[in-house]
């Protein structure tokens, strides 16, 4: 045995350092967590990153000087043409906020929930895993500056991708073409959900969307906000080709942020669910200003022998009775109020009838007129 | 041209001084993972496996062949995001590879050097395919148009490399 080894040398040494690095592979692969960071890995990335950021920063100060410095020419021209579209975008700005009002009372009739974005931080690409395989970057920023694991990274024009490994002083961002990424998201024209990944090429593709649904080129893709990384919404891309796959399309994404130029990005470092703001929630209803201009009429004491409220009419009033008015000094209505049918828009400051108690229920009218026609 | 080389004198051992020999591979390394930021185009080569093969083949030597690849390889490794070990095996293979042909085969033609890069690429990206679907799991995809283009652009870039990296070898 000791023969064979000395006589094969080089092919044992072969052996053992394959079989080293087979052993470590499943190690790595069992493991729970297979991009927890090794030292090696620490070690390396610790040894090339300082480099490509002292490049990339002294890149971007030549450039600084050059451009904020000496030249200068055309910036007066540029400057006129920036104001004139200021004056454009505040027109544009006035239109857009009242339909953003108009959104946010009716997402909030609808009890709609959406992911806003609180916080981001701003980072500079200073390197590439430098594979056609890995496609991913490294930040100047890491987790000392506050980025975390699965963090999602973003552009103005659209996403980028997801910080895959934070270490202290830069952070490891797996784009979205890349093959191991998967990304949800849906065609917004048609609302089909797919999954976003990567090519052997690199180019972007929508995968899982059925070979029945009518994708065309120019189709925008947005991010579902399904994964808990992203917020909803946000553009991914656009449709460039489609073909048919078996029981799947095949389609072919340009990318909405330029992934092959990137020079900053936006990590989103906090975002959280909001319910939209609602113009209703600030002003005051129609019903508590009708409750509070009627003269207050006290309450009758009970009728031992009166039905009680838990009757089919008594049920019926609680159900219509708007909370406000109820808590504002019920009152009894008068016979021909009480007696009216019940349609199926109730009016808002009708009280509780006589044999009803006064109800805290908190359920909101089943029916609601908008704000402004209440109010008239 | 002659390809191969069949007396064990007309080997020529090659070595390098220590600086040359660990500062190649990192510069390749780096070149790497930083110029493809600026230049997309650039990631379709691969410089370290250009040096790896370019080291083979001119120390002639088996296990520093395979010690070099494995060692680039994993440094490679830890700035992707798959697990250590898959550009290291494929690496070492190609090391030890070259090495073993550079022995054999005459090395110092542009053109046996053009062939050789050629089919070391193409092993060392069958190689690294098959642990990432075999081993790790990973089910990437193989499109053979884009590997026999890169093969051959690689190809191309290493008879230029080499020819600037010859400058700093020394005769055993």
């Amino acid at each position: 045995m000791e023969n064979l080894i000395t006589r094969h040398r080089e092919l044992s040494v072969l052996a053992a350092v394959l079989i080293s690095q087979v052993f470590g592979l499943a190690v790595q692969v069992r493991s729970k967590d297979p991009q927890h960071a090794p030292l090696i890995r620490v070690w390396a990335v610790a040894t090339v990153t300082p480099f490509e950021q002292a490049i990339v920063h002294a890149e971007g100060a030549v450039y600084g000087v050059w451009h904020n410095y000496l030249y200068l020419r055309g910036v007066r021209q540029e400057n006129r043409d920036l104001k004139a579209q200021i004056e454009q975008l505040r027109l544009e700005q006035v239109r857009l906020s009242q339909d953003a009002s108009q959104a946010r009372r009716l997402q909030a009739l609808l009890g709609f929930k959406e992911q806003s974005i609180l916080a981001t931080l701003p980072a500079q690409v200073v390197g590439s895993s430098g594979s056609e395989q890995s496609r991913s970057l490294y930040l100047d920023k890491g987790e000392r500056d506050g980025l975390r694991k699965d963090m999602a990274v973003i552009t103005a024009d659209g996403v980028v991708g997801k910080i895959l490994q934070a270490y202290p002083h830069t952070a490891q961002v797996l784009l979205i073409n890349d093959q191991t990424s998967g990304l949800g998201a849906i065609v917004e024209r048609l609302r089909a959900q797919g999954i976003v990944r990567g090519s052997p090429a690199g180019e972007t593709m929508l995968e899982k969307i059925m070979a029945d649904e009518e994708v065309q080129p120019g189709d925008r893709i947005i991010t579902t906000g399904g994964d808990g990384i992203f917020p909803k919404g946000l553009l991914v891309g656009t449709v460039i080709k489609v073909s048919t796959a078996d029981l799947f399309l095949r389609i072919r994404l340009h990318p909405a942020a330029d992934l092959t130029r990137l020079e900053e990005v936006l990590v989103i470092t906090k975002m959280q669910d909001v319910a939209p703001a609602s113009d209703m929630a600030a002003s005051p209803r129609a019903a508590d200003i009708l409750a509070q201009r009627l003269p207050g009429v006290p309450d009758k004491p009970t009728i031992a022998g009166a039905p009680q409220a838990g009757t089919s009419e008594a049920a019926a009033a609680d159900a219509v009775a708007p909370k406000s008015a109820a808590g504002a000094g019920a009152k009894p209505n008068p016979p021909d109020t009480a007696a009216k049918p019940q349609g199926p828009e109730p009016a808002p400051h009708r009280s509780p009838g006589p044999q009803a108690k006064p109800t805290h229920d908190s359920k909101p009218a089943p029916a609601l007129k908008p704000i402004t026609e209440r109010m008239q | 041209m002659r390809l191969s080389q069949t007396s064990p004198e007309q080997v020529e051992v090659y070595r390098f001084p220590w600086l040359a020999a660990a500062l190649i591979p990192a510069l390749a390394i780096f070149f790497q993972a930083f110029f493809p930021v600026q230049f997309p185009f650039l990631r379709i080569f691969d410089v370290p496996l250009l040096v790896t093969i370019f080291l083979g083949v001119t120390r002639r030597n088996p296990v520093t062949g395979l010690v070099t690849g494995c060692i680039i390889g994993l440094i490679q490794d830890s700035l992707t995001h798959h697990p250590l070990g898959v550009y290291g095996i494929a690496k070492t293979v190609v090391g030890f590879g070259a090495s073993s042909l550079g022995v054999k085969l005459d090395v110092e033609h542009a053109v046996s050097r053009f062939l050789v890069t050629y089919g070391f690429y193409l092993l060392h990206q069958f190689l690294y395919f098959s642990v990432q679907r075999g081993l790790v799991g990973e089910a990437l995809g193989w499109a053979w148009g884009h590997e026999l283009f890169a093969a051959l652009v690689n190809a191309g870039a290493a008879v230029a490399l080499f020819a600037l990296l010859d400058r700093f070898k020394q005769r055993n």
